[in-house]
């Protein structure tokens, strides 16, 4: 039975020594953000459960997680838009933990933009120099100056006469955006950034924000309950469920490494396959995987569709449909009691009598195995 | 097949029969024309039917002087107080979570609930000569009832609800999205306010106001009650019509009603104008 022992021992040791990139870029400086046990509860249901979480210095978070999972309650607190139950929130390591969300310099973006409908789009970003007090107003010059830069930055050049109505979804999300960042914050937030915008709109901002936070090169935090959109943008990815945070690590982190089942589950596309352990090794019919270090008993394996190839023995799978691209071919199939398990074969090495309706026999070369909750 | 005939041969205009259309809308113009606009004409001809001099005359006595001054009187001070109340109550509701919210709101709409003499007597019960402070009152030579103070009290009681009412639903759909975006750039509570959600209600109050402002002209219930009816001193507009009418001086009745009616055509004017300007006091969104 072949399998990849690195992708089932998780101790840290042999994660440092795996990671060495991950490892050196362990922060010296303060976190940005830094929250300590954070809880709070909406009228007794509790939103979020014992949160802690460092956000670095210029890295770029995601909070991901099923709605209900306590992700914008966890970005509005750092906000200061709620304030914890227990726990501490601190920038730079001084304590904000009750600081209103005026002073905690922060850039807020709201999901629906929240622009503000009655100013123009650059009245609406110089909004957060303008309400400035006395000596820290900038002069109006400066003002426009600046409001001139953000919307070259957010290539909305020439569109600050507009109103938020005269304007498409990207580019309402554009406009939050720049009027976030007018301030200098210390740490930008935003909440579902891309939730409103169809799946066009969506790509292309995604790397429009990627590109807008390394040039301002502030600390950012987005919610996400997207894992595809968490993986692909995000330096680290901090994944929620139930108001806790189950696991926080580099995207590639995520996929290789999960920490609990429900990680496995969320994070990767895998196949779920139950089983049962029994002297570290997990079995699922005749298909066998290394469980090192797992209770005994009933189990479950998260399998990724490429973890998956043709053996000699293993679970039997009817074909279903079969698609794919120049590279893959993917299938879809179904075990012995209808549950769907996707594969995802290497084209080279795909056999060649598959055909819709026919049973083939998989072995897993790798897979998380977690004992059954 | 002939079931269906009739139907496909009707031209439809948003799903209804022509005919149920014309019969629908000429109910309401019928109805609105026999019940409203015949009335309004009534007025006005009457007050005219012996000529602009005596009409003009009618609304030049002193006593009908006296009585247009207290109704602008009590309209300038009624409708900025409820103008700025209602501001304060549709705030602390829409944005706002707090205890006892809901019994609130019902609260606000108790002066359209109630009869408006009911209101009156309840002010004299507390403020008159018998009420419970009737005699602390007398004690420092304070006239409520029988007087202007109480004029404006029952007329702020009766219109109380009109600028709250527009505002709390216009506030609910506008959400706190703005105001919280406001607070995370760095503004004060008053500079958000002013900034941010003073110029969203902006013609949703103006509106609130001139439904209150025609109330509060035209009130008679509430007024009635606790004005005493002393001639030149503490008559209404309203009032004063009820007198002449009661007196028979159809003419000068008609005269100073048909002032009030073009008051508040003035005030149904302005409000189509401001419908016109901004499409979202009629419940469009920007």
């Amino acid at each position: 039975m072949p399998y990849d022992r690195d992708e089932i021992d998780r101790s840290p040791a042999v994660e440092a020594s795996l990671n060495p990139v991950s490892a050196t870029l362990q922060p010296t400086a303060a976190a940005a953000v830094s929250v300590r046990g954070v809880k709070k509860a909406f009228a007794r249901f509790p939103a979020l459960n014992d949160v802690s979480l460092d956000v670095r210095p210029g890295e770029l978070l995601a909070l991901l997680g099923p709605s209900g999972s306590g992700k914008t309650t966890l970005l509005r607190s750092i906000a200061g838009l709620e304030f914890p139950d227990e726990g501490r929130i601190l920038f730079d390591d001084q304590d904000v933990t009750f600081a209103a969300a005026a002073e905690r310099g922060v850039g807020f973006v709201f999901q629906q933009y929240a622009l503000f409908r009655h100013m123009t789009v650059a009245r609406n970003i110089a909004f957060g120099l303008d309400v400035k007090k006395g000596r820290d107003r900038p002069r109006r010059a400066a003002i426009a100056a600046r409001v001139e830069e953000l919307l070259k930055l957010v290539e909305l050049d020439g569109l600050g006469q507009r109103y938020p109505a005269q304007l498409s979804g990207g580019q309402r999300q554009r406009v939050a955006l720049a009027r976030a960042l007018a301030v200098s914050p210390r740490v930008l937030l935003l909440d579902e950034p891309f939730g409103a915008l169809d799946a066009t709109v969506r790509k292309s901002l995604r790397r429009e924000l990627r590109r807008v936070h390394d040039a301002a090169g502030v600390a950012t935090v987005f919610v996400t309950h997207d894992q595809e959109e968490a993986l692909e943008l995000a330096d680290r990815v901090a994944v929620l469920n139930q108001g806790r945070i189950e696991q926080v690590g580099a995207p590639d982190d995520l996929q290789n490494h999960p920490a609990t089942a429900f990680v496995a589950g969320f994070v990767g596309q895998a196949n779920r396959i139950e089983g049962e352990v029994r002297a570290g090794l997990f079995r699922a019919g005749a298909l066998e995987l290394d469980a090192g270090g797992v209770a005994e008993g009933a189990a479950v394996a998260f399998v990724r569709p490429d973890q998956l190839q043709v053996a000699e023995r293993g679970l039997d799978l009817v074909i279903d449909r079969i698609a794919g691209s120049a590279l893959v071919v993917e299938l879809e199939s179904l075990d012995a009691s209808g549950r769907r398990v996707e594969i995802a074969l290497p084209r080279h090495s795909a056999p060649a009598f598959l055909a819709r309706g026919t049973t083939i026999t998989v072995g897993a070369v790798a897979g998380h195995v977690f004992p059954a909750s | 097949m002939t079931v269906l005939a009739p139907q496909a041969r009707q031209p439809r205009i948003g799903g209804e029969p022509v005919w149920m259309r014309t019969l629908v809308i000429g109910v309401v113009v019928a109805f609105i024309v026999l019940m409203l606009v015949i009335p309004l004409i009534a007025v006005f001809a009457q007050a005219l039917a012996k000529g602009t001099g005596p009409f003009i005359e009618a609304i030049t006595q002193p006593d009908a002087l006296s009585a247009i001054g207290l109704t602008l009187l009590t309209a300038v001070i009624a409708v900025p107080f409820n103008a700025l109340f209602g501001v304060i109550a549709a705030w602390a509701i829409a944005k706002h979570h707090f205890a006892g919210k809901s019994l609130l709101i019902s609260l606000i709409d108790l002066p359209f609930s109630i009869s408006p003499v009911v209101a009156g007597l309840a002010y004299v019960l507390v403020f008159g000569l018998q009420g419970w402070a009737g005699s602390w009152l007398v004690d420092h030579d304070i006239k409520i009832i029988f007087a202007v103070p109480g004029i404006v009290l029952a007329t702020v009681f009766v219109t109380f609800p009109f600028v709250a009412r527009q505002l709390i639903p216009l506030m609910q759909a506008q959400g706190v999205d703005e105001e919280e975006a406001a607070i995370t750039l760095g503004a004060s509570g008053l500079k958000t306010f002013w900034r941010v959600t003073a110029p969203n209600i902006r013609w949703g109050l103006l509106y609130g106001v001139l439904l209150c402002n025609a109330r509060a002209m035209g009130e008679f219930g509430a007024v009635s009650v606790v004005s005493g009816h002393i001639r030149g001193v503490t008559d209404t507009m309203p009032l004063h019509v009820e007198i002449l009418y009661n007196e028979y001086d159809f003419t000068g009745a008609f005269a100073v009603a048909a002032l009030l009616c073009l008051l508040a055509v003035i005030t149904l004017v302005a409000k189509a104008a401001l419908e016109a300007l901004a499409p979202e006091v009629s419940g469009h969104a920007v």
